[in-house]
């Protein structure tokens, strides 16, 4: 049994992940940080479209800007040998002729082009593509720190936003991860280097068939997951018998409450619309600290 | 002149592959010599992305000067008028039939891209 010191210890890194959009990973994510006693840090990853800070209602004290370094080409130097467009997995330079083209919205960052160059011909330049915006003692209980991540109208490449958000993750406390739908490269960035996922799945077909993308994604990296299926009596029971017969730990089920809907609807979260799953929240992030102490830092 | 129009087949029959980054291949056809020959596009297939860029260097380097297709990206846009090939929106029927339609000047070269760039 856990004492609230215990908890006020608790360093767990906490990423809400989903597959299918639109479950209630920011609706949870929310909850749990207000159900802490504890201090929590709330990071927003979902850096395309951030939306933890409507619940939150964070007073922002800083803004940092987000870039990444793209290749520069000085034409006088550039000979058009095509080497830089050769290395390139992104096809973000390109030769033709006698024209070399950067596309820096095709750009991953990685320097090989400029590494390559014969005529030293290429630079790094920073490019802005997102911003940061931190806040402190945001909440009922003023116990979170909520970090937000935008990535800028336009801008494609989401994952170095996220790192850049996930560099603000202090070393002593609970952090949540609001994590992006899906299952490709922003989510993947935003879980990686957690101790624990919640997954939050819907009891329908489709939540169920992403929710399956999402397990398998979480088995290739080896990280410990568990399902929370929001909404539950809203569909079938399709979810439930598979995480039964996968043996994935269902561990809490939401129910479908309309109170939420219309919380909601006002910019409220689910704990605004029922207190009464503050506990369980609570019970949660202890059951799952504990899990993840005796199974991963039990030899430490 | 050479012109390069999208296929999935390999003869003037076969209809044109709406598509430019994704397509199969290229028909590069030959106005002077009335031959052709076929350009592989299928690195291109399952390219994460840059495949309208990719395209649009092969057909620079296939030598044509001339692209019919059925869609045009912005960065494909871009390479290709760089290197000053003119882009001929033709999306329904056979090469033969696009080439016949270039031919008698109802094509009209595209002064921008017609469809919006896409990200992975």
């Amino acid at each position: 049994m856990l004492t609230l010191k215990d908890i006020g210890f608790n360093n767990m890194k906490l990423a809400i992940a989903s597959g299918k959009g639109g479950t209630g990973k920011t609706t949870l994510s929310v909850a749990l940080a207000q159900a802490s006693t504890a201090a929590v840090q709330l990071l927003d990853c979902d850096v395309e479209e951030p939306n933890g800070h409507i619940f939150i209602k964070p007073e922002f004290t800083s803004h940092e800007q987000v870039g990444i370094a793209i290749p520069e080409l000085d034409e006088a130097l550039c000979t058009n040998c095509g080497k830089c467009g050769e290395i390139c997995q992104f096809s973000a330079i390109v030769t033709i002729a006698d024209k070399t083209m950067i596309f820096g919205d095709m750009c991953h960052s990685c320097g090989g082009c400029i590494l390559v160059c014969p005529q030293k011909a290429l630079h790094e330049q920073e490019k802005v593509i997102g911003s940061i915006d931190s806040a402190c003692a945001c909440g009922r209980n003023s116990n979170i720190e909520f970090i937000k991540g935008t990535l800028d109208i336009g801008q494609a490449m989401a994952p170095p936003v996220i790192r850049a958000v996930k560099k603000k993750i202090r070393p002593d406390m609970l952090t949540i991860i609001d994590c992006p739908p899906g299952t490709s490269c922003p989510m993947i960035t935003a879980v990686t280097g957690s101790d624990f996922v919640i997954l939050v799945t819907e009891p329908t077909p489709f939540g169920l068939h992403d929710l399956i993308l999402a397990v398998e994604t979480m088995r290739s990296m080896a990280l410990p997951f568990g399902v929370v299926v929001n909404r539950a009596g809203s569909g079938d029971n399709r979810v439930s018998d598979y995480c039964s017969a996968e043996n994935i730990p269902l561990l809490l089920q939401i129910a479908d409450d309309r109170r939420v809907a219309n919380a909601y609807s006002r910019g409220e979260g689910l704990l605004e619309a029922m207190p009464e799953l503050a506990q369980q929240l609570r019970a949660l992030i202890d059951k799952i600290t504990s899990d993840v102490d005796t199974s991963t830092k039990g030899e430490q | 002149m050479k012109i390069a129009i999208s296929t999935s087949g390999s003869t003037l029959d076969a209809p044109i592959d709406s598509r430019f980054g994704r397509a199969v291949r290229f028909l590069v056809y030959d106005t002077e010599q009335k031959t052709f020959s076929m350009v592989e596009n299928e690195q291109n297939l399952n390219a994460a992305q840059g495949a309208g860029i990719q395209a649009a260097k092969t057909v620079v380097d296939s030598g044509a000067q001339a692209v019919i297709s059925g869609h045009c990206g912005p960065k494909a846009f871009t390479v290709l008028s760089s290197a000053g090939i003119a882009i001929y929106h033709c999306e329904t029927g056979t090469i033969q039939e696009a080439l016949e339609q270039y031919a008698s000047g109802k094509l009209q070269p595209a002064k921008d891209a017609n469809v919006e760039g896409h990200w992975v």
